[in-house]
């Protein structure tokens, strides 16, 4: 055997090992377009939170305090905020859904030229990894919207996301795991931050996954 | 340089045995249809590799059923690991060998 030989020897087993192991089709573009949608979409919601944004928010975050001087908004119309509250959740979803088609549209595109399936063991292992927390947290969130704690769902969205992240980087490229964790501590900073809701939600979904899509995209797209 | 040859383990002179055994030492098990879209290639040479690293007691089969289909799962065995090591040791130190040569 010769010396090149051995190298294509030992090349092809560490690929093999790797294709078996990681989902490494993830599309790097796609998160790039999933910041820029959530960045639209954050800017959407701070439109039709209007001026009032920060003011809203505020009295968003605050626990029930009935000591608290209360304001027009609050106090005259739980209407109109629960209204507010719908049209969010309402941004929310397209951007989650346009998100999540983008990153399968383009993963599978990615999936087919580095001759990897795109529903095999491994992107199973990678979607019930991630589904998990994902799921419990969902539930989560919507329990608590449901009883009116919506400050809760910045920082929790962040940091289910994050573990989610983290629990699936395993099948996929570590880079995952650094964005799972920088996830976790932003909703772990929303969280005592109260007020700035939107502003961590835009940084955690819309600036993190435009860097760490172009950080995907420059080492493995190509 | 003949003794690290030797050292080559003879049941990994075919590449795909060695390739199955290189999906079996990063995944703990796998199953045979997931291994033959990875590899490419037919059942009939998959399942005869299979069979040659099983007589190797390399490998395990462990056979279930998901709803009616039958579903076939691979596991290295100890031993197998340890061969495989020791071929992987073996290549390196080859090409360490020829790169002073």
């Amino acid at each position: 055997m010769e010396e090149k030989e051995l190298q294509s020897e030992l090349a092809s087993i560490r690929s093999i090992m790797e294709r078996s192991s990681k989902f490494i089709s993830l599309s790097g573009l796609s998160g790039i377009l999933a910041g820029i949608y959530a960045l639209i979409g954050a800017y959407v919601a701070y439109e039709i939170l209007g001026e009032d944004a920060t003011h809203v928010m505020v009295r968003s975050r605050m626990p029930v305090d009935t000591n608290a001087p209360v304001t027009g908004i609050f106090h005259n119309d739980g209407n109109i905020f629960d209204m507010i509250a719908i049209r969010l959740a309402i941004i929310a979803l397209i951007v989650l859904i346009a998100s999540v088609t983008t990153a399968i549209l383009l993963s599978t595109r990615q999936a087919k030229r580095k001759g990897q399936s795109m529903w095999g063991s491994v992107s199973r292992s990678l979607l019930f990894h991630m589904a998990v927390p994902l799921i419990a947290g969902g539930a989560f969130i919507l329990i608590l919207l449901l009883r009116r704690h919506y400050g809760i769902v910045s920082p929790a969205s962040l940091m289910f996301y994050g573990i989610a992240l983290v629990s699936a980087s395993n099948f996929t490229f570590a880079d995952v795991k650094y964005l799972g964790l920088c996830e976790i501590l932003l909703g772990l900073i929303a969280a005592c931050v109260p007020g700035y809701g939107l502003l961590f939600w835009a940084i955690g979904f819309g600036a993190l996954h435009i860097i760490y899509g172009a950080r995907i995209y420059l080492k493995y797209d190509k | 340089m003949k003794i690290a040859f030797d050292k080559l383990d003879k049941a990994f002179e075919n590449r795909v045995r060695l390739q199955i055994m290189s999906v079996l030492a990063a995944n703990e098990r796998y199953d045979f249809n997931s291994l033959k879209e990875l590899l490419g290639i037919t059942d009939g040479n998959l399942a005869s590799h299979l069979k040659g690293l099983e007589k190797e007691e390399y490998i395990t089969v462990h056979k279930s059923f998901l709803g009616r289909k039958p579903n076939t799962n691979y596991e290295a065995t100890e031993k197998g690991k340890k061969a495989f090591k020791d071929h992987l040791d073996a290549l390196e130190q080859l090409i360490k060998q020829q790169k002073l040569g």
